[in-house]
Protein backbone atom coordinates (compact mmCIF):
# COMPACT_ATOMS: atom_id res chain seq x y z
CA UNK A 1 0.00 0.00 0.00
CA UNK A 2 1.64 3.95 -1.18
CA UNK A 3 2.21 5.97 1.72
CA UNK A 4 2.00 9.93 1.80
CA UNK A 5 5.27 11.40 2.13
CA UNK A 6 6.23 15.06 2.56
CA UNK A 7 9.98 16.57 2.83
CA UNK A 8 12.00 19.11 1.66
CA UNK A 9 14.37 18.50 -1.02
CA UNK A 10 16.58 21.67 -2.21
CA UNK A 11 14.78 23.67 0.05
CA UNK A 12 11.53 23.37 -1.40
CA UNK A 13 8.64 21.13 -0.44
CA UNK A 14 7.68 17.46 -2.17
CA UNK A 15 4.91 15.74 -1.66
CA UNK A 16 4.10 12.24 -2.75
CA UNK A 17 2.27 8.66 -3.12
CA UNK A 18 5.19 6.26 -2.25
CA UNK A 19 5.57 2.64 -2.03
CA UNK A 20 7.59 2.06 0.68
CA UNK A 21 9.95 -0.22 -0.62
CA UNK A 22 10.67 2.36 -2.53
CA UNK A 23 14.24 3.68 -2.68
CA UNK A 24 15.23 6.72 -1.57
CA UNK A 25 17.72 7.01 -4.58
CA UNK A 26 14.95 6.23 -7.18
CA UNK A 27 12.57 8.50 -5.21
CA UNK A 28 14.81 11.22 -6.13
CA UNK A 29 16.30 10.45 -9.64
CA UNK A 30 12.55 9.06 -10.76
CA UNK A 31 9.79 10.83 -8.95
CA UNK A 32 11.56 13.92 -7.99
CA UNK A 33 13.44 14.16 -11.16
CA UNK A 34 16.57 14.97 -9.59
CA UNK A 35 19.34 12.74 -11.39
CA UNK A 36 22.52 14.03 -9.86
CA UNK A 37 22.61 11.48 -6.85
CA UNK A 38 24.10 8.54 -9.18
CA UNK A 39 23.34 4.91 -8.77
CA UNK A 40 26.40 2.84 -8.75
CA UNK A 41 26.57 -0.41 -6.46
CA UNK A 42 23.45 0.02 -4.89
CA UNK A 43 24.64 -1.70 -2.21
CA UNK A 44 25.88 1.33 0.04
CA UNK A 45 30.05 0.77 -0.98
CA UNK A 46 30.63 3.49 -3.58
CA UNK A 47 28.99 6.87 -2.29
CA UNK A 48 27.44 7.79 -5.67
CA UNK A 49 24.13 8.01 -4.24
CA UNK A 50 25.34 10.41 -1.28
CA UNK A 51 23.03 13.49 -0.35
CA UNK A 52 22.22 15.09 2.79
CA UNK A 53 19.64 14.38 5.34
CA UNK A 54 19.20 16.60 8.44
CA UNK A 55 22.33 18.01 7.35
CA UNK A 56 24.34 14.71 7.34
CA UNK A 57 26.16 12.88 4.49
CA UNK A 58 24.22 9.34 3.94
CA UNK A 59 23.93 6.76 1.05
CA UNK A 60 20.49 7.12 -0.73
CA UNK A 61 20.53 3.79 -1.49
CA UNK A 62 20.14 2.54 1.71
CA UNK A 63 17.52 4.20 2.74
CA UNK A 64 13.94 3.62 2.21
CA UNK A 65 11.77 7.07 0.79
CA UNK A 66 9.67 6.56 3.51
CA UNK A 67 12.86 7.14 5.64
CA UNK A 68 12.47 10.91 4.43
CA UNK A 69 9.26 11.59 5.44
CA UNK A 70 9.64 15.24 7.26
CA UNK A 71 13.12 15.69 7.03
CA UNK A 72 15.34 17.79 5.09
CA UNK A 73 17.45 16.64 1.81
CA UNK A 74 20.11 18.33 -0.09
CA UNK A 75 21.15 17.26 -3.20
CA UNK A 76 24.36 18.10 -5.91
CA UNK A 77 21.34 19.94 -7.41
CA UNK A 78 20.73 22.15 -4.46
CA UNK A 79 24.53 23.25 -4.18
CA UNK A 80 24.84 26.18 -6.89
CA UNK A 81 23.20 29.34 -6.07
CA UNK A 82 22.40 31.37 -8.78
CA UNK A 83 24.04 30.17 -11.34
CA UNK A 84 27.46 30.33 -9.17
CA UNK A 85 29.12 26.96 -8.43
CA UNK A 86 29.54 25.95 -4.60
CA UNK A 87 32.64 26.68 -3.61
CA UNK A 88 33.51 23.16 -3.63
CA UNK A 89 32.24 22.38 -6.85
CA UNK A 90 34.44 24.68 -8.01
CA UNK A 91 37.19 23.27 -6.59
CA UNK A 92 36.64 20.03 -8.69
CA UNK A 93 36.52 21.90 -11.90
CA UNK A 94 39.74 24.25 -11.07
CA UNK A 95 41.96 20.89 -10.07
CA UNK A 96 40.43 18.34 -12.16
CA UNK A 97 39.02 16.13 -9.61
CA UNK A 98 37.36 13.67 -11.70
CA UNK A 99 37.47 12.05 -15.06
CA UNK A 100 34.65 10.12 -15.87
CA UNK A 101 32.41 12.63 -13.29
CA UNK A 102 29.93 9.17 -12.19
CA UNK A 103 31.53 9.44 -8.86
CA UNK A 104 31.48 13.05 -8.74
CA UNK A 105 28.06 13.90 -6.89
CA UNK A 106 28.79 11.65 -4.17
CA UNK A 107 32.13 12.99 -3.81
CA UNK A 108 31.32 16.74 -3.72
CA UNK A 109 28.33 15.73 -1.31
CA UNK A 110 30.91 13.86 0.88
CA UNK A 111 33.26 17.07 1.03
CA UNK A 112 30.61 18.95 1.85
CA UNK A 113 30.32 17.15 4.96
CA UNK A 114 33.78 16.61 5.97
CA UNK A 115 34.67 20.53 5.41
CA UNK A 116 31.61 20.94 7.21
CA UNK A 117 33.38 19.02 10.16
CA UNK A 118 36.41 19.95 9.57
CA UNK A 119 37.44 22.90 7.94
CA UNK A 120 41.61 22.31 7.34
CA UNK A 121 41.53 18.44 6.90
CA UNK A 122 44.84 17.47 6.20
CA UNK A 123 45.63 14.56 3.25
CA UNK A 124 44.82 11.77 6.06
CA UNK A 125 41.47 13.37 6.90
CA UNK A 126 40.76 14.26 3.54
CA UNK A 127 41.07 10.21 2.64
CA UNK A 128 39.30 9.36 6.07
CA UNK A 129 36.43 11.32 5.56
CA UNK A 130 35.91 10.26 1.59
CA UNK A 131 36.16 6.87 2.54
CA UNK A 132 32.71 5.91 1.57
CA UNK A 133 33.24 6.85 -1.47
CA UNK A 134 34.82 5.12 -4.48
CA UNK A 135 36.31 6.80 -7.39
CA UNK A 136 37.43 4.21 -10.44
CA UNK A 137 39.18 6.57 -12.80
CA UNK A 138 41.12 9.16 -10.81
CA UNK A 139 43.46 7.42 -8.18
CA UNK A 140 42.39 9.79 -5.87
CA UNK A 141 45.13 12.48 -6.02
CA UNK A 142 43.23 14.92 -7.70
CA UNK A 143 40.10 14.52 -5.85
CA UNK A 144 42.27 14.90 -2.27
CA UNK A 145 43.63 18.42 -4.37
CA UNK A 146 40.25 19.56 -4.97
CA UNK A 147 39.12 19.29 -1.27
CA UNK A 148 42.50 20.61 -0.15
CA UNK A 149 41.36 23.77 -2.86
CA UNK A 150 38.09 23.86 -1.50
CA UNK A 151 39.63 24.01 2.05
CA UNK A 152 41.65 27.34 1.13
CA UNK A 153 44.80 24.94 1.27
CA UNK A 154 45.67 24.55 -2.15
CA UNK A 155 49.64 24.14 -2.64
CA UNK A 156 49.68 23.29 1.29
CA UNK B 1 12.61 -6.32 -2.74
CA UNK B 2 9.91 -8.15 -1.27
CA UNK B 3 6.84 -5.76 -0.84
CA UNK B 4 6.05 -4.86 2.69
CA UNK B 5 3.25 -3.08 5.62
CA UNK B 6 5.36 0.38 6.85
CA UNK B 7 3.98 0.82 10.09
CA UNK B 8 5.64 4.67 11.61
CA UNK B 9 4.81 4.62 15.47
CA UNK B 10 6.00 7.27 17.64
CA UNK B 11 6.00 5.35 20.91
CA UNK B 12 7.56 2.46 22.01
CA UNK B 13 4.76 0.84 23.41
CA UNK B 14 2.96 1.50 19.74
CA UNK B 15 6.00 0.10 18.24
CA UNK B 16 5.85 -3.12 20.37
CA UNK B 17 2.41 -3.63 20.04
CA UNK B 18 3.11 -4.31 16.01
CA UNK B 19 5.82 -6.87 16.61
CA UNK B 20 4.67 -10.49 15.71
CA UNK B 21 6.15 -13.55 17.79
CA UNK B 22 6.66 -15.58 14.91
CA UNK B 23 10.10 -15.28 13.51
CA UNK B 24 10.08 -13.48 9.83
CA UNK B 25 6.78 -11.93 10.17
CA UNK B 26 8.14 -8.13 10.95
CA UNK B 27 11.17 -6.50 11.62
CA UNK B 28 12.65 -3.54 13.11
CA UNK B 29 14.14 -0.56 11.02
CA UNK B 30 16.66 2.29 12.68
CA UNK B 31 19.22 3.34 10.03
CA UNK B 32 18.74 0.52 8.24
CA UNK B 33 22.10 0.22 7.14
CA UNK B 34 21.87 -3.53 7.30
CA UNK B 35 18.10 -4.74 7.22
CA UNK B 36 17.62 -2.78 4.15
CA UNK B 37 20.72 -4.92 2.20
CA UNK B 38 19.27 -8.05 3.94
CA UNK B 39 15.86 -7.10 2.74
CA UNK B 40 17.49 -6.32 -1.17
CA UNK B 41 18.61 -10.02 -1.48
CA UNK B 42 15.63 -11.53 0.15
CA UNK B 43 17.33 -12.78 3.12
CA UNK B 44 15.15 -11.50 5.57
CA UNK B 45 11.31 -11.12 3.59
CA UNK B 46 9.50 -9.25 6.42
CA UNK B 47 5.46 -8.44 5.83
CA UNK B 48 5.90 -5.54 8.19
CA UNK B 49 8.51 -2.64 9.12
CA UNK B 50 8.10 -1.27 12.14
CA UNK B 51 10.20 2.33 11.66
CA UNK B 52 11.59 3.27 15.19
CA UNK B 53 13.55 6.39 14.29
CA UNK B 54 10.42 8.75 15.33
CA UNK B 55 10.45 7.12 18.89
CA UNK B 56 11.72 9.95 21.08
CA UNK B 57 12.41 7.73 23.90
CA UNK B 58 15.39 5.59 22.18
CA UNK B 59 17.17 8.65 21.36
CA UNK B 60 20.18 10.26 24.16
CA UNK B 61 23.09 9.71 25.62
CA UNK B 62 23.06 10.48 29.77
CA UNK B 63 26.16 9.94 31.38
CA UNK B 64 25.64 9.91 35.26
CA UNK B 65 28.43 9.02 38.03
CA UNK B 66 26.23 5.31 38.13
CA UNK B 67 27.54 5.06 33.92
CA UNK B 68 26.28 5.81 30.83
CA UNK B 69 22.80 4.93 29.08
CA UNK B 70 22.69 5.29 25.63
CA UNK B 71 19.44 5.36 23.69
CA UNK B 72 19.12 2.59 20.92
CA UNK B 73 18.85 5.27 18.01
CA UNK B 74 22.31 6.84 18.98
CA UNK B 75 24.36 6.77 15.89
CA UNK B 76 27.95 5.70 15.83
CA UNK B 77 29.02 8.90 14.77
CA UNK B 78 26.75 10.42 17.59
CA UNK B 79 29.06 8.07 19.65
CA UNK B 80 32.40 8.46 18.67
CA UNK B 81 32.02 12.04 19.46
CA UNK B 82 30.30 12.29 22.17
CA UNK B 83 32.88 13.77 24.88
CA UNK B 84 31.91 11.87 27.66
CA UNK B 85 32.08 8.74 25.83
CA UNK B 86 35.81 9.50 24.44
CA UNK B 87 36.45 10.48 27.57
CA UNK B 88 35.31 8.17 29.88
CA UNK B 89 34.78 5.09 27.90
CA UNK B 90 37.01 5.05 25.30
CA UNK B 91 36.61 1.16 24.19
CA UNK B 92 33.19 2.09 22.88
CA UNK B 93 34.49 5.60 21.32
CA UNK B 94 37.30 4.00 19.43
CA UNK B 95 34.70 1.14 17.61
CA UNK B 96 32.34 3.60 16.49
CA UNK B 97 34.85 5.72 15.01
CA UNK B 98 36.10 2.53 13.75
CA UNK B 99 33.37 1.95 11.52
CA UNK B 100 33.87 2.91 8.24
CA UNK B 101 32.44 6.45 6.13
CA UNK B 102 31.04 9.33 7.56
CA UNK B 103 27.72 7.88 5.83
CA UNK B 104 27.51 5.07 7.62
CA UNK B 105 28.00 6.03 10.81
CA UNK B 106 25.62 9.14 10.24
CA UNK B 107 22.54 6.32 9.65
CA UNK B 108 23.95 3.17 11.76
CA UNK B 109 22.50 3.03 15.03
CA UNK B 110 24.02 1.45 18.44
CA UNK B 111 21.04 -0.72 18.81
CA UNK B 112 21.32 -1.89 14.94
CA UNK B 113 24.80 -2.48 15.47
CA UNK B 114 24.12 -5.55 17.96
CA UNK B 115 21.11 -6.46 16.24
CA UNK B 116 22.77 -6.87 12.53
CA UNK B 117 23.01 -10.04 11.11
CA UNK B 118 26.51 -12.09 10.16
CA UNK B 119 28.14 -10.95 7.39
CA UNK B 120 29.46 -14.49 6.59
CA UNK B 121 28.99 -14.57 2.81
CA UNK B 122 26.93 -17.80 3.33
CA UNK B 123 24.65 -17.04 5.13
CA UNK B 124 24.16 -13.45 2.87
CA UNK B 125 24.23 -16.29 0.00
CA UNK B 126 21.03 -17.94 1.50
CA UNK B 127 22.76 -21.35 3.12
CA UNK B 128 21.65 -19.90 6.52
CA UNK B 129 23.44 -19.20 9.73
CA UNK B 130 25.01 -22.60 10.21
CA UNK B 131 25.84 -22.29 6.61
CA UNK B 132 24.98 -25.89 4.77
CA UNK B 133 24.09 -27.74 1.67
CA UNK B 134 22.00 -30.51 2.47
CA UNK B 135 23.16 -30.85 5.80
CA UNK B 136 26.76 -30.70 5.03
CA UNK B 137 28.46 -27.80 6.20
CA UNK B 138 30.19 -25.52 3.72
CA UNK B 139 32.66 -23.63 5.53
CA UNK B 140 35.14 -26.13 7.23
CA UNK B 141 36.56 -26.79 3.51
CA UNK B 142 35.24 -23.82 1.76
CA UNK B 143 35.60 -20.12 1.61
CA UNK B 144 36.47 -19.75 4.81
CA UNK B 145 39.00 -16.63 4.94
CA UNK B 146 37.06 -14.66 6.89
CA UNK B 147 35.18 -16.90 9.65
CA UNK B 148 35.82 -18.02 13.14
CA UNK B 149 38.82 -19.17 14.85
CA UNK B 150 37.36 -20.09 17.94
CA UNK B 151 34.41 -21.71 18.60
CA UNK B 152 34.67 -25.15 16.93
CA UNK B 153 31.15 -25.00 15.03
CA UNK B 154 28.88 -25.38 14.45
CA UNK B 155 28.22 -21.81 13.37
CA UNK B 156 31.23 -20.57 11.98
CA UNK B 157 30.44 -17.00 10.91
CA UNK B 158 31.88 -13.92 13.36
CA UNK B 159 29.66 -11.97 15.09
CA UNK B 160 29.48 -8.39 13.08
CA UNK B 161 28.86 -6.09 15.94
CA UNK B 162 31.82 -3.50 16.59
CA UNK B 163 30.30 -2.17 19.44
CA UNK B 164 29.85 -6.02 20.98
CA UNK B 165 33.97 -6.36 22.53
CA UNK B 166 34.00 -3.33 24.38
CA UNK B 167 30.25 -3.39 25.81
CA UNK B 168 30.87 -7.38 27.09
CA UNK B 169 35.13 -6.08 28.34
CA UNK B 170 32.95 -3.76 30.29
CA UNK B 171 30.13 -5.43 31.52
CA UNK B 172 27.61 -3.36 29.59
CA UNK B 173 23.52 -4.51 29.97
CA UNK B 174 21.05 -3.66 27.79
CA UNK B 175 17.12 -3.36 27.93
CA UNK B 176 14.86 -5.76 25.81
CA UNK B 177 11.39 -4.64 25.70
CA UNK B 178 7.86 -6.17 24.85
CA UNK B 179 4.56 -5.74 25.15
CA UNK B 180 4.85 -7.93 27.56
CA UNK B 181 7.23 -5.81 29.67
CA UNK B 182 10.99 -5.56 29.56
CA UNK B 183 14.40 -7.59 30.80
CA UNK B 184 17.82 -6.45 30.91
CA UNK B 185 20.25 -9.03 29.48
CA UNK B 186 24.20 -8.80 30.02
CA UNK B 187 25.76 -8.11 26.40
CA UNK B 188 28.00 -11.03 27.56
CA UNK B 189 24.28 -13.04 27.03
CA UNK B 190 22.69 -11.62 24.34
CA UNK B 191 25.22 -12.67 22.20
CA UNK B 192 24.57 -16.68 21.12
CA UNK B 193 26.89 -18.64 19.24
CA UNK B 194 23.84 -21.42 17.55
CA UNK B 195 23.87 -25.00 17.72
CA UNK B 196 21.06 -24.92 14.76
CA UNK B 197 19.55 -23.22 12.21
CA UNK B 198 16.60 -22.17 14.29
CA UNK B 199 18.54 -20.73 16.40
CA UNK B 200 19.73 -17.37 16.04
CA UNK B 201 22.32 -15.31 17.15
CA UNK B 202 21.24 -12.96 19.50
CA UNK B 203 18.84 -13.52 22.51
CA UNK B 204 16.25 -10.79 21.14
CA UNK B 205 13.02 -11.97 20.10
CA UNK B 206 11.39 -11.64 17.12
CA UNK B 207 8.56 -8.99 19.70
CA UNK B 208 10.85 -7.64 21.43
CA UNK B 209 13.06 -4.35 20.41
CA UNK B 210 16.24 -3.32 22.32
CA UNK B 211 15.43 0.11 23.85
CA UNK B 212 19.08 1.29 25.44
CA UNK B 213 22.27 0.05 26.43
CA UNK B 214 23.39 0.43 30.04
CA UNK B 215 27.06 0.62 30.51
CA UNK B 216 28.09 0.96 34.59
CA UNK B 217 30.66 3.59 35.45
CA UNK B 218 33.66 3.24 33.53
CA UNK B 219 37.07 1.17 33.56
CA UNK B 220 39.09 4.56 32.95
CA UNK B 221 41.78 2.15 31.00
CA UNK B 222 40.16 0.92 28.24
CA UNK B 223 40.76 0.71 24.18
CA UNK B 224 39.67 -1.19 21.18
CA UNK B 225 42.19 -1.84 18.39
CA UNK B 226 40.80 -3.11 14.85
CA UNK B 227 43.45 -5.12 12.24
CA UNK B 228 42.19 -4.39 8.73
CA UNK B 229 43.21 -5.19 5.45
CA UNK B 230 43.03 -1.33 4.19
CA UNK B 231 42.09 1.95 5.93
CA UNK B 232 39.11 1.94 3.99
CA UNK B 233 35.27 0.10 3.67
CA UNK B 234 35.24 -2.96 4.77
CA UNK B 235 34.89 -5.26 7.52
CA UNK B 236 37.89 -5.80 10.51
CA UNK B 237 40.25 -8.79 10.07
CA UNK B 238 40.23 -8.96 13.96
CA UNK B 239 39.44 -6.40 16.97
CA UNK B 240 40.16 -6.35 20.51
CA UNK B 241 38.44 -4.23 23.55
CA UNK B 242 40.21 -3.97 26.87
CA UNK B 243 38.91 -2.73 30.23
CA UNK B 244 41.84 -2.34 33.01
CA UNK B 245 41.02 -1.50 36.04
CA UNK B 246 44.06 -0.03 37.90
CA UNK B 247 45.87 -0.38 41.11
CA UNK B 248 48.52 2.57 41.04
CA UNK B 249 50.76 1.20 38.06
CA UNK B 250 49.35 -2.57 38.01
CA UNK B 251 46.37 -4.41 36.67
CA UNK B 252 43.91 -5.23 39.67
CA UNK B 253 41.45 -6.62 36.99
CA UNK B 254 41.45 -6.88 33.17
CA UNK B 255 38.84 -7.65 30.52
CA UNK B 256 39.84 -8.72 27.24
CA UNK B 257 37.51 -9.55 24.30
CA UNK B 258 37.87 -10.08 20.75
CA UNK B 259 35.58 -9.21 18.02
CA UNK B 260 35.33 -10.78 14.28
CA UNK B 261 37.34 -14.12 16.12
CA UNK B 262 33.97 -15.93 16.99
CA UNK B 263 30.47 -16.12 16.55
CA UNK B 264 30.13 -14.34 19.97
CA UNK B 265 32.61 -11.43 21.42
CA UNK B 266 35.16 -13.84 22.70
CA UNK B 267 36.24 -13.72 26.04
CA UNK B 268 40.37 -13.94 26.47
CA UNK B 269 40.59 -15.39 29.91
CA UNK B 270 43.84 -16.91 29.21
CA UNK B 271 44.82 -13.07 28.41
CA UNK B 272 43.06 -11.80 31.54
CA UNK B 273 44.98 -14.04 34.10
CA UNK B 274 48.31 -13.26 32.03
CA UNK B 275 48.11 -9.44 33.07
CA UNK B 276 47.05 -9.51 36.63
CA UNK B 277 49.18 -8.16 39.32
CA UNK B 278 51.51 -7.03 35.88
CA UNK B 279 52.03 -3.38 34.79
CA UNK B 280 51.13 -2.88 30.74
CA UNK B 281 54.76 -2.97 29.05
CA UNK B 282 55.25 -4.03 25.56
CA UNK B 283 56.04 -7.36 27.02
CA UNK B 284 53.21 -8.36 29.01
CA UNK B 285 51.11 -6.95 26.20
CA UNK B 286 52.24 -9.36 23.87
CA UNK B 287 52.38 -12.07 26.68
CA UNK B 288 48.57 -11.38 26.70
CA UNK B 289 48.16 -10.83 22.90
CA UNK B 290 49.91 -14.66 22.85
CA UNK B 291 47.45 -16.22 25.27
CA UNK B 292 44.84 -14.33 23.77
CA UNK B 293 44.90 -16.93 21.28
CA UNK B 294 46.07 -19.98 22.58
CA UNK B 295 42.93 -22.05 22.05
CA UNK B 296 42.61 -20.90 18.94
CA UNK B 297 40.96 -23.18 16.37
CA UNK B 298 41.33 -21.62 12.64
CA UNK B 299 40.48 -23.43 9.64
CA UNK B 300 41.48 -24.04 6.54
CA UNK B 301 42.37 -20.69 4.81
CA UNK B 302 42.32 -18.21 8.27
CA UNK B 303 44.89 -18.99 10.51
CA UNK B 304 46.46 -15.83 9.63
CA UNK B 305 43.55 -14.50 11.82
CA UNK B 306 45.60 -16.33 14.81
CA UNK B 307 48.96 -13.64 14.90
CA UNK B 308 46.00 -10.80 13.77
CA UNK B 309 43.73 -11.25 16.97
CA UNK B 310 46.86 -11.40 19.24
CA UNK B 311 48.12 -8.06 17.92
CA UNK B 312 45.04 -6.72 17.60
CA UNK B 313 44.75 -7.50 21.90
CA UNK B 314 48.27 -6.24 22.08
CA UNK B 315 47.67 -2.70 20.88
CA UNK B 316 44.83 -2.28 22.49
CA UNK B 317 46.16 -2.79 25.92
CA UNK B 318 49.13 -0.60 24.66
CA UNK B 319 46.14 2.36 24.01
CA UNK B 320 44.35 1.71 26.61
CA UNK B 321 47.16 2.79 29.09
CA UNK B 322 48.90 5.34 26.46
CA UNK B 323 49.43 8.78 28.10
CA UNK B 324 48.40 7.35 31.50
CA UNK B 325 50.69 7.20 34.43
Amino acid sequence: MKRKISLRINGKPYTDEVEPRLLLIHYLREVAGLTGPHIGCETSICGACTVMLQGRAVKSCTMFAVQADGREIVTIEGLAANGALDPVQQAFWNEHGLQCGFCTPGMIMATKQLLQDNPSPTDLEIRHGLEGNLCRCTGYQHIVNAVKAAAGKAGA
Amino acid sequence: MQAFEYANPSTLQEAVALLAPQRGQTDVLAGGTDLISLMKDYIHTPKRLVNIKNIQELEGIRASAGGLRIGALVTMDELARNAEVRASYKALADAAAGIPSPQIRHMGTVGGDLCQRPRCWYFRGGFGLLATDNGKPLVPDGENHYHAIFGGGPAYFVSASSLGPALVAMGARVKLVSAKGSREVAVKSFFVAPKDENTREIVLRPDEILSEILVPAPAVHSATYEVRQKEALDWPLAAASVALTMKGSVVAGAKVVMGHVAPIPWEAAAAEKALAGKTITAASAEAAGKAAVEDAQPLSRNAYKVQLASVAVKRALLEAVKGKA
